[in-house]
């Protein structure tokens, strides 16, 4: 009984001391689920999910307190992604954040309508747009990730969003339809 | 001109699934006529049966499941599926008992994982386990070789089997059991094979016809490999599988148990080997994979035999090893070019 | 003798090669207009440099990029640049792509070239040549030859290997061009051993072109090369494959990830030698091309040396119209790897090795209904990169991307083997072209979140730094502030510059008032 006692006491004790240092060892630094999160979000910081930009919804997906559907500059394919990941199921995209374009946008500048007023500037979440105060300004296309953010804050309205510009290289071989079709209709 | 994107390459292909599944059924055929020489017309009855029925229910589920009805019928991995199941039923079996197996060959085995090429099972060797330990009476009531009891049932008498309401015991006198289950009874009771072997039913080698059964299927296998139809990774490891164990064995003490030769010609080896392991939707797809896989089975068939419950192994073996087929295919990937 | 060694898998195709031999080399008259692409090649676009109604010389640089890789684009005859526009293009998408359209004078002038002494150029210079004649590979895979050689020159060669396989069924162009062009392919491969300095050279020759082999051996004895082999090799499919020959040759493999000359070696089409040697003697640019014209639905097939920019429509009409039915199916490339065309204006590039003129009813379409796969690994014993084509489409099927690529998608060299054997007829090359399609674009889509991602968080991090700046100045501010206030004062405190401004104005207002009265 009493050496019963002291052994399972001992290897509490030992697992306590190999655990207690695993932790010390192998400590991970920060929260990897937001990070690989936010790995898998388009990162066009539109807000179009209500959170205010992608790490917000990110860190909102991780805590729980946001479903995997409400980005729609990633569509299905992210929705996808993120089930996988989180090993949830996957959704359908929630329609009442926007709708998931195939073509990304990209704004452009009337630069004849343009008054040089830097809000837009201002606005921009990842800085693709360039210009100083009464200068004309002009969109970094290469940059720019179609999240419409600068559209409400132009005074003279002179931002148009406009599908980027598809190369022959951006051109996509497409399956045989037929049986994913008849795996569909199945 | 051309308004739908096809692809390359623009060369019509030289094989055909349909032609492939006609070259087994072609490569069955002197097996089965051996069959029937030596067992009498219940086996062909039994194949003509099983094939109607395996197309009424591949015809009835395609259409449920709103698939393209003809040309899956066309492609004959039905009739296959079907002729290789009525192979494994005793010769004189009443029509329900095929119907019955046939559905599940066809429901349980192939369609309810997803039609052909997503089942990872083989279907008739599914139908037949269902089978044998559903009713093991019938399953079991075996009858002697023409070349033993000296005559097999008519055509008619075959046909009063199948289709009336015949008690087996008319014909009593025909049944016994199989050789490799009087073998297995045998030792059980600590008779010496040498004691055994003394009984009619056996021949030179294995069971007296099974054995020119078995040549009948080993040519089939021939001529399946000659086609190209199947490779001979697996029969051969197969073979050698069955043929190592009883080897080993039989050096180790020859009177508990029987010779390699006898494993070899008693049974379902040949045909396992050639015909129903090699079901490339349900075997091992890399060549070493398919080494393993044959080797696996033919030690299995013989650890069945010799060991377990029943007299025969190759269907349990075939499925045993069907579950094992992603591990094996994952860990046989080959060498891609260019990688170190 | 050379030890030949295998590669796995592959296929014997039946040829297709004596329709198209049948004629010779022909000469293609000039067409009315000509439509040159401004890219041709694997790489950056180029810069048009002529304008609408400019006049252009045969061989004039047209379109170039001051990028490192070099394939400008030249004027193919004398002409007026009569668009710039979007045309339909050689591509398998259909789509059209930025051409430069020039309306033929068929006086054919030429810009003054200066020939040089090929001897006495470096290697340096030869390579600067090459680059400005705009040289690519004319094998068909159209990577600019000139940064080719600058690396396989930096990276030592031990072979050079000339390829004169030619393994697709049905083209012929480069049987024609060694059949006629025997002393320019050597001449070619000379300047290559000047320029690469190998410890030898093996010219690949598939067994199915006795007279090719018998020219190339004629003109290799009149001037001999040192360390140099004709090797007949094997007529098996794709033995003319890049890797494969290479495999063939020296039983070596290109490791994965790398390129052949990481390897000491160095592969070159027949018809790339013909082109550096008219670069290098005669200061021509790559305006022409062999190209074969073949299939059940042509008059009279054969072989024509063709200016780049001409329509297809136009060689059909020399190689005698269609044979049956006008339309039918146009392939540029071979059977086993080439594409369909949307349409037969599209103009002859410098990647234009074979143009196929089907009748509809012999292309295999793709079919409304194939066979499931039934695991029965044919495709395993032809695929020669060793895949394992039935996994790669059961992945691909699934789009289980990641999948696809632990199998080694990306090793897939597109050959078709798999498809052409596969007895349930499915189309696997084009399920892997797909599947490669998506795998591009996600990584493509990944690199740009990547930067939106790098671009966010610094700008959030100048906003914070800047936050703090101004509430540190605030904060400074403040204090000042209260130190002068907790300060005794120093006198009359001053007057009040607003209402000080305001009686100036009232003042004023004031002045004037009276003034007035």
């Amino acid at each position: 009984m009493i050496l019963a006692i002291i052994t399972i006491s001992a290897m509490a004790g030992l697992f306590g001391l190999v655990l207690g240092y695993a932790a010390v060892r192998f400590k991970v630094e920060g929260n990897p689920v937001v990070d690989q999160i936010d790995a898998l979000l388009p990162q066009t910081q539109c807000g179009q999910c209500t959170y205010p930009g992608c790490r917000p919804y990110a860190e909102a997906i991780a805590s729980g307190e946001a479903p995997i559907n409400q980005c729609p500059p990633g569509g299905q394919a992210t929705i996808a992604a993120l089930a996988s990941l989180l090993d949830t199921e996957v959704l359908e995209l929630n329609a009442e954040h926007g709708e998931h374009l195939d073509v990304p946008l990209v704004a452009v500048i009337d630069e004849q309508t343009c008054i040089g007023c830097t809000l837009c500037i201002q606005a921009c979440p990842v800085d693709a747009i360039l210009g100083a105060s009464k200068h004309m300004h002009t969109v970094i296309a290469e940059e720019c990730t179609g999240c419409k953010l600068c559209l409400p804050p132009c005074p003279v309205d002179c931002i148009d969003m406009i599908p980027s510009q598809q190369t022959i290289d951006d051109w996509k071989w497409s399956a045989p339809p037929d049986l994913l079709q008849e795996m569909q209709d199945a | 001109m051309t308004s739908v994107i096809v692809s390359s390459p623009f060369v019509a292909p030289g094989n055909k699934l349909r032609r492939l599944m006609l070259q087994v059924i072609i490569a069955l055929l002197p097996g089965t006529l051996a069959y029937a020489w030596h067992f009498g017309p219940g086996v062909i009855i039994n194949i003509v049966l099983a094939v109607l029925f395996a197309l009424v229910f591949e015809a009835g589920i395609l259409k449920l499941r709103a698939k393209p009805v003809m040309p899956h019928l066309a492609d004959y991995s039905a009739v296959v599926a079907a002729w290789l199941f009525a192979l494994c039923l005793p010769m004189h079996s009443p029509w329900w008992l095929v119907l019955i197996g046939v559905g599940f060959t066809m429901i349980a085995g192939k369609h309810l994982y997803g039609g052909l090429g997503f089942n990872p099972f083989n279907p008739a060797m599914v139908g037949y386990v269902v089978l044998l330990i559903s009713f093991p009476r019938e399953m079991t009531t075996w009858y002697l070789p023409a070349s033993v009891s000296g005559e097999t049932l008519s055509l008619t008498d075959a046909l009063r089997y199948s289709f009336g309401n015949v008690d087996i015991g008319q014909w009593d006198a025909l049944s016994s059991a199989t050789p490799l289950d009087q073998v297995k009874t045998a030792v059980g009771q600590s008779i010496s094979i040498s004691e055994i072997r003394t009984s009619p039913v056996f021949g030179e080698f294995g069971g007296k016809g099974w054995e020119w059964i078995a040549l009948g299927w080993f040519i089939g296998g021939l001529w399946l490999l000659l086609t190209r139809t199947i490779r001979w990774h697996i029969p051969a490891a197969l073979l050698g599988g069955v043929l190592g164990m009883a080897t080993l064995f039989y050096l180790v003490d020859p009177e508990i148990y029987a010779s390699p030769l006898f494993h070899l010609l008693s049974g379902a080896v040949v045909i396992g080997a050639f015909f129903i392991a090699t079901d490339p939707v349900t075997a091992a797809t890399t060549d070493m994979g398919r080494v393993v896989y044959g080797f696996l089975i033919g030690v299995l068939i013989y650890i069945i035999r010799v060991w377990g419950g029943y007299p025969d192994g190759v269907a349990f073996a075939v499925l045993l090893a069907n579950m094992c087929v992603p591990l094996i295919d994952y860990y046989t990937q080959p060498r891609t070019y260019g990688e170190k | 003798m050379l030890k030949l060694h295998h590669f796995h898998g592959g296929l014997h195709l039946d040829g297709h090669k004596t329709e198209s031999l049948g004629r010779g080399l022909q000469q293609a008259t000039l067409p009315e207009r000509l439509f040159l692409p401004l890219r041709q090649h694997i790489g950056e676009y180029n810069k048009p440099l002529v304008k609408p109604g400019e006049r252009v010389l045969k061989g004039q640089v047209i379109a170039a990029n001051p990028s490192l890789i070099c394939a400008a684009v030249h004027a193919s005859t004398s002409g007026v640049v009569s668009a710039i526009g979007d045309y339909q293009v050689a591509h398998p998408s259909g789509q059209s792509d930025t051409c430069i359209v020039i309306d033929v004078d068929g006086k054919d002038e030429a810009v003054e070239s200066t020939p040089p002494d090929p001897g006495e150029l470096t290697s340096s210079e030869m390579i600067e040549r090459i680059c400005r004649a705009g040289i690519v590979g004319l094998g068909g895979a159209a990577f600019p030859t000139s940064p080719k050689l600058s690396r396989g020159k930096a990276n030592g060669i031990d072979t050079l290997i000339i390829n004169g396989v030619e393994c697709e069924p049905y083209i012929t162009c480069d049987d024609i061009l060694m059949r006629h062009y025997a002393a320019e392919v050597l001449r070619g491969t000379g300047y290559l051993r000047q320029i690469l300095q190998p410890s030898r050279t093996l010219i690949g020759i598939e067994d199915n072109k006795p007279e090719a082999i018998a020219e190339i051996s004629r003109a290799l004895a009149q001037n001999p090369l040192a360390n140099t082999e004709i090797i007949p090799i094997p007529t098996i499919y794709p033995s003319g494959g890049e890797k494969q020959l290479i495999q063939i040759l020296t039983g070596k493999e290109v490791p994965h990830g790398q390129l052949a000359f990481d390897i000491g070696l160095f592969c070159q089409n027949v018809g790339t030698c013909v082109a550096i040697t008219r670069a290098l003697e005669k200061d021509e640019p790559l305006i022409s091309r062999v190209v074969t014209i073949t299939g059940d639905n042509i008059g009279e097939p054969g072989n024509w040396e063709v200016r780049l920019g001409t329509p297809i429509s136009h060689l059909i009409e020399l190689a005698g119209g269609y044979g049956h039915a006008a339309g039918g199916h146009l392939v540029m490339g071979g059977p086993m790897m080439g594409f369909s065309l949307s349409s037969h204006q599209v103009p002859i590039v410098k990647a234009s090795n074979c143009i196929m003129v089907m009748r509809e009813e012999t292309i295999p379409h793709a079919p409304g209904y194939h066979d499931e796969c039934i695991r029965c690994s044919k495709c395993t014993e032809v695929c020669p990169a060793q895949l394992l084509p039935q996994q790669l489409y059961w992945h691909a099927r699934a789009q289980a991307w990641e999948r696809t690529q632990e199998f080694h998608l990306f090793d897939c060299i597109e050959c078709g083997c798999c498809s052409a054997v596969c007895p349930s007829q499915i189309p696997l090359v084009q399920y892997y072209r797909a599947a490669k399609s998506e795998i591009r674009a996600a990584q493509k889509a990944q690199f740009k979140s990547d930067r939106a991602r790098v671009r966010f968080e610094f700008r959030e991090k100048r906003l914070l730094l800047k936050q703090q700046k101004d509430e540190e100045r605030r904060r400074l501010k403040r204090e000042a502030l209260q130190k002068k206030r907790a300060s005794p004062g120093t006198g009359e405190p001053a007057p009040d510059p607003v209402q000080a401004a305001l009686e100036r104005v009232k003042a004023r207002k004031k002045s004037i008032q009276e003034e007035s009265q």
